[in-house]
C-alpha cells in the first residue's frame, strides 16, 4: 500500500509504485481536473504540486509522491478563489479549457515565488505549458491581473 | 689522539646515512599520499610529463563535448538536448542555482532515474546545470581553454586536485553513460574516460597547445 496525500486528504493506494502519479490522482483517487496531454512531460497539462512545486504527474512515479503533499487544481483554493482562478474567470482565458488546470498550477508557483512578475519572468514559467487553442495572451494578461488581486490581499 | 679524530667522522657517516634514509622515506610517503586515488594504486605516474597529460586531455575532450557531458554545460542559460545538442524545447532557463525557474525546475520533468521509452526525459537524483555564479561553460571552448578552466578553482565549482580526481565517479558524470533510450553513448567506456583523466591530472594537468583541436 501507498500513502499518498492529496490536497490535505489522505489515501491509502494499492498500486504500482512505478505508476504514474496522473493515473493514480484521475483513475484511483478519482479526481478528474487534473488532464493527460502527452505523457511525457512536454505539454504540462498534468502539472500538479508536489510538496509546492510544479511537477508533471504524466512522468511522475507514484512512488516519488509516497508520503509527501499532492496538490491538484481542486485543491488550488477553498472556494475556487485563488487570485488567479478570480483573473482566469474575470477575463476568460480559457478556450476549450484542457490545457488550463496545467496553466493555473504553473503560474500558482511562479506567483507564489514572484510576486510582481514581468512578462520575462511569465515567459520563463510558463513556456513548458502548451496551449493549443492560443490563449496565452490572455494568459499573459490574467497573471498580471492575478498578481495585482493577490497584492489586494484577495 | 688518532682514534678521538675517527670517532666523530664515523658519528656523522651514520647521521648522514640516517638523514638519506629519512629523506627518502619522507619522499616516498609524500608521493603515495599525492597519489592516493583507487584507479592510480601502483601506478607509475609520478612524474610530469606534458606530452602524455595533453594526450590524455585529448581523450577526455572528445567526452566533455559530447551531448552528453556538453548538453548540460552550454554557452548560454538554456540547455541543449540531443545528439544534435539543440537548445531544450520549452526553453527551461539554469536560474541562480542551476536548478530551473518557478515552474520549469529541473526536476518537475526529470526524475530520479530515466523515464521508459525513446526521448523520454532522462533521469537522475541531482539533475542540474552548473549554476549561475559558476558557468562551468564546455559549448564552444578550445581543448586549451577547457582544460585551463577544469584545473582553475575559480571556475571549476572549488575542486581541489583530490575534488578533481573523484569527479570522473560524480553520479551525474556517471549518468552519461546511461542516457535512456534514443541517445547516443560519450565515445569511450566510463573506464577508459576515468583512466584518461586521471592521467591527464596526474601527469601534470597540462593545458594542450592554442591550435590543438
Amino acid at each position: 500500500m501507498i500513502s499518498l496525500n492529496v490536497n490535505k486528504k489522505a489515501y491509502q493506494l494499492d498500486a504500482d509504485p512505478n505508476m504514474p502519479l496522473l493515473w493514480a490522482i484521475r483513475d484511483i483517487v478519482g479526481l478528474t481536473g487534473t488532464k493527460y496531454g502527452c505523457g511525457v512531460a512536454q505539454c504540462g497539462a498534468c502539472v500538479v504540486h508536489l510538496n509546492g512545486e510544479a511537477v508533471r504527474s504524466c512522468v511522475t512515479p507514484l512512488s516519488r509522491a509516497a508520503g509527501q503533499e499532492v496538490v491538484t487544481i481542486e485543491g488550488l483554493s477553498e472556494n475556487n478563489n485563488h487570485p488567479l482562478q478570480l483573473a482566469w474567470k474575470e477575463l476568460d482565458v480559457p478556450q476549450c479549457g484542457y490545457c488550463h488546470s496545467g496553466q493555473l498550477m504553473s503560474a500558482a508557483v511562479l506567483l507564489r515565488e514572484n510576486s510582481t512578475p514581468t512578462d520575462q519572468d511569465i515567459d520563463d514559467a510558463m513556456a513548458g505549458n502548451i496551449c493549443r487553442c492560443g490563449t496565452y495572451s490572455r494568459i499573459r494578461k490574467a497573471i498580471h491581473k492575478a498578481a495585482e488581486l493577490q497584492k489586494q490581499g484577495r | 689522539m688518532k682514534q678521538i679524530n675517527t670517532r666523530p667522522s664515523f658519528s656523522k657517516a651514520v647521521l648522514i646515512i640516517t638523514m638519506m634514509i629519512l629523506f627518502l622515506i619522507v619522499n616516498l610517503a609524500s608521493g603515495e599520499l599525492n597519489y592516493h586515488h583507487p584507479d592510480n594504486a601502483g601506478n607509475d605516474e609520478l612524474k610530469k610529463d606534458s606530452v602524455e597529460s595533453v594526450n590524455a586531455f585529448m581523450q577526455v575532450y572528445k567526452v566533455l563535448m559530447s551531448p552528453r557531458c556538453m548538453n548540460c554545460h552550454p554557452s548560454g542559460d538554456i540547455p541543449l538536448q540531443g545528439d544534435d545538442s539543440h537548445i531544450h524545447t520549452m526553453e527551461p532557463k539554469r536560474g541562480t542555482d542551476g536548478k530551473g525557474l518557478y515552474a520549469m525546475k529541473c526536476m518537475n520533468c526529470h526524475q530520479s532515474a530515466n523515464v521508459p521509452g525513446a526521448h523520454t526525459p532522462p533521469g537522475n537524483p541531482n539533475w542540474h546545470m552548473p549554476p549561475a555564479d559558476m558557468k562551468m561553460i564546455f559549448e564552444g571552448r578550445t581543448p586549451r581553454q577547457l582544460a585551463r578552466q577544469l584545473v582553475d578553482p575559480n571556475q571549476n565549482g572549488h575542486k581541489d586536485t583530490k575534488a578533481l580526481l573523484e569527479h570522473a565517479h560524480d553520479g551525474l558524470v556517471l549518468a552519461a553513460w546511461d542516457p535512456g533510450e534514443g541517445r547516443s553513448l560519450p565515445p569511450m567506456s566510463h573506464e577508459d574516460f576515468a583512466k584518461a583523466w586521471n592521467r591527464w591530472i596526474n601527469l601534470g594537468a597540462f593545458a594542450p597547445p592554442a591550435d590543438a583541436k
